[in-house]
């Protein structure tokens, strides 16, 4: 792997997103002969899911993968914010608050996923985190040990992360799953059809024997308590509070589609447009993983691999991995279905907009994204969206405003040098 | 290798590990607020993985840096700005 | 259904002010918005309130309006960001010193204040100023509005004088006085076309054409500038009526940031941002001021303005329709002007003696033999 740094670099394949997906398609694409290179906003490799400080923290697969790219000809590009592409063949880029152009004949679009956050009374007061959010703070070093922790919201990253936390020290108080016990359970013995993830889901479960994981509830409000939080946890009937000093609370992840959007590519009900072989709907891009739909760290290894081979003008063989990745993403759909209560989780004077501070009951029912964003501010802060879009979605049924330069916040310098590129460059 | 570098958090140094990000060397020190919101409400960070911007403080006199995706270097200057 | 006394089509800031005038005046008036109210090229633009000396009818016409909104300061809610920071016009060189002293002649001739500062005052004025700059001129009456809440304002307050404004009601076609929205037909003695660059599609031969704009806005950075910061130069881009051009434009916002502007270029109505031109605009932009390349930017618009042939908007009767009037083209001071457009508008409409001079503004110039090249 080459860390590089400099203000234009050419490339066969450029890959943006180094969680599993991309690391698997620039991986393969290296492999067989393509320049390639890897931009990610993180210092290290890894995205989420494999987001670690040393090597030895990781699972033996994921290991495997970054001693893989490391041993690779890839150009890593740490701490590299993508802001603007265009379709024919460039993409700019902020690192250190300088601009980075990086020509490309093929685009990997490896961009993972947000989580879902629905507002709750209390849910903007420090200490309340995001379910992935508390595992990946938890993986650049926050000190867990000791700390009560109410982990609450849905999907099957609750019980990895709550085992993490456990591992690292914390007292698990509660994992809270919305879902009904029936479906998590249905869910749950699907995966017998993948014993590895039958086998992940026991080590969980075990690893945290005093916690309970509990379905059907979720976190009413939290409340603060001097240095410490009161969680009112509810079943619908039911309304009790627990003492706590962390709470992590997330309802599964959203596709992360700004650059997609923006360079043209086909997005429907949020998810990117792939065939068999990953491409989308724009000559020379293509798009792996969690954007094409939330399928897990396995579902984007193999798409990486796919878009990584097709990138580098190697034609994939045997059937695409998309099939398998919807059928899991629908059964995922159906297991954590959000339920109706959770219309209700804010209240009108919960903050819905943390950027610029907004009410829900400042935003009037059947405004659109754009008549939000004008009336109330709402959308227009630094997090461009990306927080309080899916709530509203969710709540609202409000469909997102277009996407334009620049998909993360650039310095004027950075902005300036995505309209000065020369064209035509190979 | 140091077991410890230090960075100095609104005038005050700090002792923190060397592989942390700022995020968790700020939670672990007890300063659990990076930023007052628009209504000058606390903040802290929530998604950690540089999507929401609710740990963005002042780096080195360069502002709106997250500190979730910024490892901590010896010698570093932070700004909570509340 | 009983029909109103005027129909007014457009819901941005020159529309609502009119349906506001028309309603004060004793007419019973209906709005017609396509989409929502102030959400097209009022919500694209910069909100500056400026009084413009590109011709003496534009001065008028500016100075008016910036009046009548002073008149009604104190009843704009907090929404609206109405914050008087002034106007500071910038000259590079000594011929530009020269036009500043001018235009402060002629400025104060004409009633308002202004003063022209050195190179040293000037960046007293706004540090972040690069050093070696002539001078400038101040007008400490100006200041910036936020466009959309002030349309609704103007809508709300026409609302309370009996209006009814009806959004999300497009306009498929206008039938001399009647209004075809949705199937139904509305028709009203008085119709006010004020929809902007859309407005020739109401009305064909009206000759208005969207003249599109890209805008920045950055992070929260309060003290960074401290008045609305124009380059002289800007009545240059404003002036030519074809090709690209930008001009240094920025702004602050109460919330501390940024607004950063201006560019002009003819492209009909093409949404793709022109990364070239939006290159040439900061790099204009940090030209004057240098920190602003490191200033964090949260994203970037387009707008289309509604341009006239000779910078003019267009206010009073259509002469091809009886009982049609127009109140559009403003350009780029469409936010400066709306007020003074609708007391024209409506002193024309209600027989009142009208404010300014009405010529310049008159539709009919549209019908005449297009002249000599523009100058």
């Amino acid at each position: 792997m080459v860390e590089a740094s400099g203000a234009a670099l050419h490339a066969d394949v450029a890959v943006v997103g180094a969680g599993p997906a991309g690391i698997a398609a620039a991986v393969h694409a290296a492999e067989r002969g393509a320049r390639v290179v890897l931009l990610d906003s993180a210092p290290r490799p890894g995205g989420q899911i494999w987001r670690h400080r040393s090597p030895g923290e990781l699972p033996p697969e994921a290991a495997a993968w970054l001693d893989r790219l490391r041993r690779s000809d890839v150009t890593w590009l740490p701490g590299s914010t993508v802001v603007d592409a265009l379709a024919d063949r460039t993409l700019t880029a902020e690192r250190d608050g300088r601009p980075l152009t990086v020509h490309w004949n093929a685009l990997v679009i490896a961009t993972g996923a947000t989580e879902r956050f629905i507002p709750f009374p209390g849910w903007t007061l420090p200490n309340v985190f995001g379910v992935g959010g508390l595992q990946a703070l938890l993986k650049a070093g926050v000190d867990v040990r000791g700390k009560r922790v109410v982990i609450g919201g849905s999907g099957p990253l609750l019980l990895p992360v709550a085992a993490a936390l456990a591992r690292a020290g914390a007292r698990i108080v509660i994992v809270a799953e919305q879902a009904p016990a029936h479906r998590v359970y249905r869910f749950a013995a699907g995966l017998w059809r993948d014993p590895g993830r039958l086998l992940q889901a026991g080590r969980y479960r075990a690893g945290f024997m005093r916690a309970a994981y509990r379905c059907g509830i979720w976190v009413a409000r939290v409340d603060s308590a001097g240095s410490a939080l009161w969680v009112t946890l509810t079943d619908g009937r039911r309304v009790w509070t627990e003492p706590s000093d962390l709470v992590a609370v997330g309802y599964g992840l959203v596709p992360s589609v700004a650059l997609p959007r923006l360079i043209g590519c086909n997005v429907i009900d949020g998810r990117v447009l792939v065939d068999q072989s990953q491409r989308t709907s724009v000559p020379g891009i293509y798009c792996a993983g969690e954007p094409t739909g939330i399928a897990g760290a396995d579902a984007a290894l193999a798409e990486g691999r796919v878009a990584g081979l097709a990138a580098a003008g190697a034609e994939p063989d045997g059937r695409g991995p998309r099939g398998a990745a919807r059928r899991f993403e629908r059964r995922l759909d159906r297991a954590f279905r959000l339920r109706q209560e959770l219309h209700d989780l804010p209240d009108p004077d919960t903050i819905v907009c943390r950027c610029e501070d907004v009410r829900l009951a400042q935003i009037d029912a059947g405004w659109s994204a754009r008549q939000t964003k004008l009336y109330t501010r709402a959308g227009m802060g630094p997090c461009q969206g990306r927080v309080c879009q899916p709530a509203l979605e969710y709540l609202r049924g409000m469909a997102p405003d277009a996407v334009r330069t620049p998909v993360f916040p650039a310095s004027v310098a950075t902005l300036a040098a995505c309209g000065r590129i020369p064209q035509g460059d190979s | 290798m140091a077991d410890t570098i230090e960075i100095v958090v609104n005038g005050v140094p700090l002792r923190v590990a060397p592989d942390e990000s700022l995020a968790a060397a700020l939670f672990n020190a007890g300063v659990r607020s990076t930023r007052r919101s628009a209504g000058a409400e606390a903040r802290g960070p929530l998604c950690g993985m540089g999507t929401c911007f609710e740990c963005r403080v002042t780096v080195d006199g360069i502002a709106q840096r997250r500190a979730c995706l910024e490892p901590v270097r010896d010698g570093m200057t932070v700004d909570t700005n509340g | 259904m009983p029909h109103p006394d005027a129909i007014v089509i457009g819901g941005g800031i020159v529309g609502a002010a009119c349906a506001r005038e028309l309603a004060r005046g004793g007419l019973q008036v209906t709005l017609i918005e396509a989409d929502f109210i102030g959400g097209a090229a009022t919500a694209a633009g910069m909100g500056h309130i400026v009084v413009m000396d590109d011709s003496p009818a534009q001065f008028a016409l500016t100075a008016l309006s910036r009046s009548l909104l002073d008149a009604v300061a104190a009843e704009l809610p907090a929404t609206v960001e109405r914050d008087a920071c002034g106007t500071l016009w910038v000259a590079e060189d000594a011929d530009q010193l020269e036009l500043a002293r001018e235009k402060q002649t002629a400025y104060v001739a004409a009633g308002t204040e202004a003063s022209v500062v050195d190179g040293d005052e000037l960046r007293r004025l706004e540090p972040e100023l690069r050093p070696g700059l002539a001078g400038g001129m101040l007008v400490p009456g100006d200041g910036v509005v936020y466009p959309p809440a002030l349309a609704r304002w103007l809508a709300d307050a026409a609302r309370a004088a009996g209006a009814s404004v009806l959004e999300h009601r497009p306009v498929e076609r206008l039938d001399g006085r009647v209004v075809v929205t949705g199937g139904e037909r509305l028709e009203a003695a008085i119709v006010v076309n004020a929809a902007g660059a859309a407005g020739p599609v109401l009305t064909p031969g009206l000759p208005i054409v969207p003249r599109r704009g890209h805008l920045a806005i950055t992070d929260r950075y309060p003290g960074f500038c401290r008045h609305q910061v124009l380059e002289l130069g800007y009545l240059q881009s404003a002036h030519t009526l074809s090709g690209e051009s930008v001009a240094f434009n920025v702004q602050p916002r109460v919330t501390g940031q940024v607004l950063i502007g201006s560019s002009r270029e003819l492209v009909g109505w093409e949404r793709a941002t022109n990364r070239a031109l939006l290159t040439r605009m900061l790099d204009r932009a940090a030209a004057f001021m240098p920190r602003l390349g490191t200033l964090s930017v949260l994203r970037s618009w387009i707008g289309f303005r509604p341009a006239t042939p000779d910078k003019l908007p267009l206010i009073g009767r259509w002469p091809a329709t009886d009982g049609l009037w127009i109140a559009a083209g403003h350009e780029g001071l469409g936010i400066t002007t709306a007020l003074g457009t609708a007391r024209l508008l409506g002193d024309l409409v209600l027989g009142r003696a009208p404010s300014l001079d009405p010529a310049p503004f008159d539709p009919a110039r549209a019908m005449e033999p297009v002249g000599a090249a523009d100058g």
